[in-house]
Parts: C-alpha cells; structure tokens; sequence
C-alpha cells in the first residue's frame, strides 16, 4: 500500500489521533458528556474549574482507556496525570490534566487490513477543553473581535493515540484512521464520530530521500475533519516540502493549519513560539493503578477486534483477510461463519453477503445463518442459479419468509431439465434466423442475444451458462 | 471565655440560647474589631439568623449537633456558597463561589454559627498577614504584632475571643505560626484527613485545612467534625474521623517522645528554653524524652520554596480575568491576561509565580522541582526511621515570638525562616500542632509544637493535652 512521493522522495507519517470517550458523564465530575446541546449547560465548579474544586476521576473512562489498551495489544501499566500548563480562554483552569511520561497504555500496534503492523507508541488518557467560536474574523483568536466558549466539552474524556512515524502514504494514513475508528468503535469506547468531532486526527509528516533512515524536519498539521481531508492534508504538505526541499530551501519545524476551502496548509505557529508546557504531576490525583482483578475483567468484557474477525473470517472462507475487510466493517462475518459452519459454500456465501446482504441492513439483521446457508447450498448444487438464489435471498431478507425452499417453489423456480432448456433455445433460434448465422460465423456477442433471449422466456429460470452449452453444441453439431 | 465544648452544651441542653451566644461575640467584634481587623467579612446578619434558627430547633426538641451555636470564623479561602471568597486578593474581585467547601457543608450541619471571613496573606502565601490586599491583621496580645501567617486573621479571631473557634489551612505552617503567635492552639491535620475541596489551593500536595481553639479539647472536637472521608477530593483518606475528643485527657505515661535536634538551631534562646520546659513537663508526667535527629528537616525549607511555587504557579493559572473576578481590559487577549494578572496579584504571589514557573521550566525541571521531590522524600524517610524509636516528636513551632509589623516584609527570606519548623511536617503530610505553653521574653506567647506519624492524631492531641494542662498549671501558679 506504502506508494512513494514523487522524484525519489518519500514520505513519513505518525499520527496523533484524539478519541472522545461515550462515557455517561465527564472525566473528573458528573456532568453529562453529551454533544450538541445548549452551549455551557453542562458545566459544575470541577470542570469550570472553578477556585477549590478538585478533580475525581470517572472509573468507567478507565475501562475504556483500557479496552482501547487491549484492542491495540499496549502495555497497560501504573500511570499518572500531570498537567500541563498554558492560557488559553477555552482551558477553563489554564492547564490541561493529561497523562504525561507515565501512560497507562504503551507500546502497542495496530494491523492494517492489508496485514501492515503500525506501531503505537502511546494511548494515554485527558480531557478535553471547552470549545470556542472566535467572532469577526479570520476564525482565528488573533484577528477575532471577540470569542465565545462553550465549557460542555471541557473535562469530556479523551483517549489519545499516538502511532510511530511508520506510515508511509496518504492512502495508508486513511486506512490507518479507518481501522483505528473500527477498533475504538468495536471497544464500545467512541461513537467515532470524525464530523462531531468525536475523533480528531492530527499528522505529523516529514520527507526523505527514498532509503534514507534519518527523519526530516517534521510538521505538524492540524485541523482535519474528515478522512477525505486527512488524505489531501498529507498530500499537500508532502508536495510543499519536496517543492522546499528541490528549491534548495527547508522545512521547517513547526504546526500548521489545514484550511479545507483553500486546499492548503498554513503555518500556526514555530518551533520558537511552541509553548513550554511545563508538565507536573497533578497533585489533586492519585496514581492510577488498576489491579489484577479489574484487568483481567476489562479483558473479559472484550468483543472480537476487526483485525481477529478478519482472520476468522479469512482462514474460514480460504481468502485473505483483506478481501473480507468490508463484510467485518459491515458486521456480517458473523453470519458468514455461521454459514459456512451449517456447510455453506464460502465463495459463494461471501459473495452473497457482501452484496444482497450488505444492501439490506435491516434484512441482513433477521436473516438467520442457518437459511443464509439453505439458499447459498441451493445455489450451489445447481438447485437455483444464480439470478434466483439473488431473488429468493432478496425475499428472504425482505422477510417473506426463511425458508429458501419455499420461496423457490412460490416462484416456480425449479431447474429446468435440458430437455426443456433445449427446446426453447431452439425456439429461438428458429424465431432469429439473421442473428444465428451470424453467431454460426462465428461472432460469438450475438450469444448475450440469444441467452437475453431465453432467460426473458424462462422468466430468469435458465441457468445462463447451461444455454450456452446448447448454443455450442447446435452450433458445432 | 467560654469554650466551643462548653457553649454546644450548654445550646444543645437549652440552658443559653445560640442567639445569646453570637451576640456576646458580636458584641467584641464590634468592640475590637476595628484595631484588629481580623475579618474581610463579618456576617452579623447571617449568624444570628442562624442562631434563632438554632434555637427554634432546640426548642422543638430536635437534635442540633455537635458545634450547635458555637461562633466559628472560617478562612476566607474557603468556599462558601454566595458570599465572597476573596484570598484576601483583588483578583476575585466580586466572585462569590456558588458553592459550600466540604469543611463548610459538616460545619453548618453540626450547627456552627459563622461569624465571619477571616484574613490572609494574599492566597496563604505569607507569615504575617502583612500579604494582604486589604491590610494585615494584628496581633489582639500586641497591636504593634503581627499574628503570624498565612491564617492570621482566624488566629486573631479565636485570641480575641471573636468565636471560640476558627478554620485555617496550613501550606508550610499557616495555621500553627499564627497559633504561636496568638497563643491559641493551631493544628494541621494528616495530609488528606480533611477534604481540601472547597479549599481556593495554594500547594495542592502540601495544604490542609485545620482548627484554631483556645483549648486542645476544642481543636479535637473541630477536627472531628470535619476530618473523614470525602469523595469530592482524590486525596481525601479512606478511613473514618479518628476518635480524639478522648485523647486529650489520657495523659502521656509511657509515650516516648523525641525532641528534633536540628529544628533547635537558631532559635531564639527563650523559645528554645520554653520547649525544653515542655520538654521536662513531659518526662515528670511519665513520657520517656529525649533528643532526635531528623536530619533531612534542614533542606525541608529549600525543598519547600521550589514545590509550592511550582504548584501555585498552575493553580493561580485561572484567574485571567476570562470567566470571573478581575477583568483589566485589553485589546487582544494576551494583554488582557498580563495587565489583569499584573493588577490582580500583590508582590508576593508575583514572586511565587515566577519562582514556580522557573522551577517547572524546560531544562530547569529535574534540577529543581524534581530535586525537591527527593528532598521530600528523603524527610519522610527520616521521620520515618525517627518514628521506630518514638510515637510523637517536638520542637519550637517558630523560631521568634510574633514580630513587628515591617519587622520582615522588606526580606523575604527572613520571612521565609518563620516557617523553617513547620515546613517538614507539610512535606511529610504528617499532622503536627502548636500548643501555647509560657511567654516570651518580650511577653509575648511561645507556641511548642508537637509532630506525630501519619493518621498520628490520636497521640499527637495525648501530647498537647499533657501540654496544656501543665502550662495551665504554671499560669494559675504563677
């Protein structure tokens, strides 16, 4: 997938990836972690950070933080917060509370659909600030008239992923994010959400000549919304800094701004103006050391990661795991498995369920394996072709009935003998004189003519590739 | 003067009333308040509508509580719900918290009546209450005295006979230095004992909030009232109030009991001579004395003046004038920040914030705040290893008797020598508390403090109780 920059660059890549937990209330209070609502109405003292309020930390935002641990295989360890300290309005106490240098997940990776491993570095546990609209403007704070912040999101639970710079292109940016979200969305810990916000994915990119080991000066860009505008975020910044770099210029270090409209990254701030932080231990909290009990619980309670469904679902049908990715996304391994387990065929039901099935939602939920399993067995052994197993399936998912048998019979679609097949080719043949020499002169697209022409006959009960057999056999006969 | 104990039962019983109560203390406010000024605020109105409310209870034979109708002053860093909590710093300006401190909700419910809003040092961050925006304190035994700091205004408050108790908290030494000073009691909690929520932080990992009386009894039935877990605060212990009310009257036979050798360096001669009388009233009353060393105690002040800085410099972080208190407005944000702050803040908490922010700085890091970290450590492990040998430790709570006004406000750092025996118990997170016992050469109290291990309460107040019925004793003698 890693595909190259341009004129023998190439391109590196880590991602910074924020995930809002779907906890009930907030990180360290229990206001209602609710998005949407009234702006600054579910605020209280804690996260308005009012004088004298102190910070008690939300048990179930750790149980996520450690499913989201678990999902991507991280060393989940004694941690603490820190704060970390800088003004800014939407930051109701002036310092963030954010795990630091002791995260309580670490070391970690993350497997493409395509089998790639991305290292994570880090999944540590913060909360979110407030949110602020900057008025009369550019939209930024500096050239605003005036700014107004919504507090319901600060102390909002986040979780945040940091990857190794181990990617390699846009597209494996995208595809990194993708299967990041169906992981934090499979741990029941984020809605994944990217245009509420609920996911916010930052990029750090740098260049280098292809085969080089050091890094380039990285940049890191900010506000992408989509996956769409990650993609073109990272392929615009990549495109900047070869122009820099082949101009005899230079990167510099420093965050920049994707604006969506514009198609362009923009520099926020350098290196020089980057804050000092100065990060200490958040003397309000204790040390967060869940135990062997509460560990071994969370790993319990986990469901199947998309990366593991995928295998399972890849070893079952003979296939690779990311010919199948779709089928997990679309939460229909399941029924596959279950189908191939009653003895199903697996190309034929993978098939099926990655297009009738998939194209109901709703049907795909009261289809049960066993039926799935009757109908993909009918077509198989011949019993129906093709164009009917996709009818009696659309029947089924439509909830006509679950059994495939009797659908087929209410359709009439029995096999047709050859006999019978036979007669009405040679039906048509008789009735298309000019199209038959032509097909005996060996123009073999007048078939398509002849077949249209027996299945508008049989009403769809010819099996396509048996007509075609009799076309040959009269033709050479 | 009628102590807390006393006046509840006498409130509870019905045999005086809670209004008749408040309006006695009211009555010496009004006398003595204007030289003293140990309240930012006084509420008159409030306290004696909560005393008739007290006594409509009694009289209708429901139960009241523990603290029923005893006048208590409360610090004015802690929270109380719609009326201005200050700091004693124009920074809050106007704000007034739209909620109750956890001290302040268990109070009320025992049926304190509060009298006031005490005075400080500009956020606790003083020795003298000479800190303040809005003038010092003084001392009630000697107006040309300071009361000690950072909790002045609530030991001038009990030494006056304002209310017979007051709440103050303790960074470095903010409640037992004024104790000392005004010859009251003063007692700072194990760290975690008291919920700090509620409490506008100065050094989250070192305050605590704790009593002023004028009777060690009185200091132990506060502190029970208030101390006991509370889920609002993450460093709040788990365990239930000690039982210490008991404690006090129990006596000191066979306790053995260190005196800090190097927390007697450079201490004013009568000082010294006053705890090496506590010392020897200790030993003829059973205990076992001797001296200690705690060697670390000496870098305690050091260690001290990197960490609550640091700390204080991200808990003041909030008041830039964005959400509430003072707003110095400016034409773009960033100016707004500094020309409020600049405004807002007094010298000293300038001076803490930049000393803080320089410790916590990149590079700066592990050379100081991270230093300072293993000096606290190494503290705790010195008092520690002295507890094998010893159930409870004493020495001098300040090295002086209270001072004159101006006497240190043009040298911090001589300011900063007041706290050098109270320190190491904040750093520790052990309980510690001053106990009046004899005068100064100058007349002036002298305040012998008495250090136990963590969750040691029960034998610190067995000490403090042992101490105060002798220098009673010595006073009616003489």
């Amino acid at each position: 997938m890693s595909a190259d920059a341009p004129g023998g660059w190439e391109v590196v890549i880590g991602l910074e990836v924020h995930c809002e937990l779907r906890t009930a209330t907030k990180l360290f209070c229990g206001c209602r972690n609710a998005f949407g609502e009234e702006p600054n109405t579910n605020v209280c003292p804690v996260c308005l950070g009012l004088p004298g309020s102190l910070p008690v930390l939300n048990r179930q935002s750790v149980d996520y933080a450690m499913r989201i641990g678990e999902a991507l295989h991280c060393d989940i360890r004694r941690s603490i917060f820190h704060r970390k300290n800088y003004f800014y309005p939407d930051m109701p106490k002036d310092y963030q509370v954010s795990q630091y240098d002791e995260p309580i997940n670490a070391e970690g990776w993350l497997e493409l659909p395509d089998g790639k491993r991305i290292g994570v570095t880090r999944a540590h546990m913060e909360e979110d600030t407030g949110k602020s609209t900057h008025m009369g403007g550019g939209g930024r704070i500096g050239d605003a008239t005036h700014s107004l912040v919504d507090y319901n999101r600060a102390g909002v639970p986040l979780v945040e992923i940091v990857s190794e710079p181990e990617i390699g292109s846009a597209e494996e940016a995208r595809a990194y994010v993708s299967e990041l979200r169906a992981i934090l969305v499979a741990t029941g810990a984020s809605d994944g959400k990217m245009e509420e916000g609920s996911l916010r994915v930052d990029a750090n990119v740098s260049i280098r000549p292809r085969g080089a080991t050091a890094f380039g000066t990285r940049c890191e860009i900010k506000n992408m919304n989509s996956l769409r505008s990650l993609g073109r975020a990272i392929e615009y910044e990549t495109k900047r800094q070869i122009v820099l770099l082949e101009s005899g210029d230079r990167v510099v270090q420093e965050t920049r701004h994707w604006n969506e409209d514009e198609g362009r990254t923009s520099s926020m701030r350098s290196k020089e103006e980057a804050f000092d932080y100065r990060y200490f231990p958040e003397p309000d909290l204790v040390p967060l050391a869940p135990g062997a009990e509460w560990r071994s619980a969370v790993r319990a309670a986990m469901p199947a990661m998309p990366f593991d469904r995928r295998r399972a679902l890849a070893t079952a049908a003979g296939t690779e795991p990311g010919a199948v990715a779709l089928l997990v996304e679309q939460d229909l391994d399941g029924l596959v498995l279950a189908a191939i387990a009653e003895g199903a065929d697996p190309r034929i039901a993978l098939n099926r369920a990655a297009n009738e099935v998939a194209a109901d939602p709703d049907g795909a939920a009261r289809l049960s394996a066993a039926s799935f399993a009757r109908v993909v067995t009918m077509e198989a052994t011949g019993k129906l072709t093709a164009t009917q197993s996709k009818q009696v399936l659309a029947a089924m998912l439509a909830g006509e009935s679950d059994d495939p048998d009797a659908i087929a019979k209410d359709r009439g679609f029995e096999v047709m003998d050859t006999s019978a097949l036979e007669a009405v080719v040679d039906e048509v043949i008789a009735a298309n004189p000019a199209p038959w020499q032509r097909f005996l002169d060996g123009d073999p697209k007048v078939s398509g003519l002849f077949i249209g022409q027996v299945m508008k006959k049989t009403q769809g009960q010819a099996d396509g590739k048996a007509v075609t057999a009799i076309l040959q056999t009269r033709r050479d006969g | 003067m009628r102590t807390a104990v006393d006046i509840a039962e006498a409130v509870r019983t019905g045999a005086r009333s809670a209004v008749d109560v408040i309006d006695e203390h009211l009555a010496e406010v009004d006398r003595r308040e204007p030289e003293i000024h140990a309240f930012n605020l006084v509420l008159a109105d409030e306290a004696r509508r909560a005393a008739a409310d007290l006594d409509r209870r009694v009289a209708a034979g429901e139960s009241v509580g523990r603290l029923a109708g005893v006048p208590l002053a409360l610090k004015d860093n802690l929270c109380t719900r719609g009326l201005p909590t200050t700091c004693s710093s124009r920074i809050l300006d106007g704000w007034c918290p739209p909620y109750d401190a956890t001290v302040v909700e268990r109070l009320r419910a025992a049926g304190a009546v509060f009298v006031g809003k005490t005075n400080l040092d500009e956020f606790a961050m003083g020795s003298s209450t000479e800190n303040s925006a809005f003038g010092p304190t003084r001392n009630p035994l000697d107006i040309t005295r300071v009361p000690g700091g950072s909790s002045g205004g609530s030991a001038a408050a009990v030494a006056a006979g304002f209310a017979p108790l007051a709440l103050g908290s303790d960074t470095g030494g903010s409640i037992r230095q004024p104790a000392a000073f005004c010859g009251v009691v003063g007692v700072k909690p194990t760290y975690g004992a008291v919920s700090r929520y509620g409490l506008i932080a100065f050094a989250s990992s070192l305050d605590q909030i704790g009593p002023f009386s004028a009777t060690v009894a009185d200091s132990a039935l506060l502190l029970e009232v208030i101390a006991g877990h509370d889920p609002l605060d993450s460093t709040s212990i788990q365990s239930p109030a000690p039982s210490l009310t008991e404690a006090v009257e129990v006596g000191v036979e066979g306790l053995r009991i260190g005196i800090i050798r190097e927390l007697m360096d450079g201490i004013d001669a009568d000082v010294a001579a006053r705890v090496r009388e506590a010392a020897d009233v200790l030993a003829a009353a059973g205990a076992k004395v001797e001296e200690v060393s705690v060697a670390a105690t000496i870098y305690g002040l050091s260690a001290y003046y990197l960490i609550a800085p640091a700390e204080a410099s991200s808990n003041l972080s909030r008041y830039d004038g964005v959400r509430y208190g003072l707003r110095v407005d400016a034409p773009d944000i960033t100016t707004m920040y500094e020309q409020t702050r600049a405004a807002g803040f007094g010298p000293e908490v300038k001076r803490r914030i930049m000393l803080g922010t320089y410790a916590l700085s990149a590079g700066y890091y592990d050379a100081y705040y991270g230093q300072a970290q293993r000096v606290r450590t190494l503290i705790t492990r010195d008092f520690d290893s002295a507890y094998e040998h010893f159930d409870a430790l004493l020495s001098p709570t300040a090295p002086t008797t209270a001072f004159a006004f101006g006497a240190k406000t043009e040298n911090p750092l001589a300011m900063y020598l007041s706290d050098v025996c109270t320190i190491p118990s904040n750093l520790a997170g052990h309980p510690a508390m001053s106990v009046p016992f004899g005068t100064g050469d100058d007349g002036l109290p002298v305040g012998v403090q008495v250090l136990a291990p963590a969750l040691g309460e029960t034998v610190m107040f067995r000490v403090a109780g042992a101490l105060e019925a002798a220098a009673t004793a010595a006073t009616v003698m003489a």
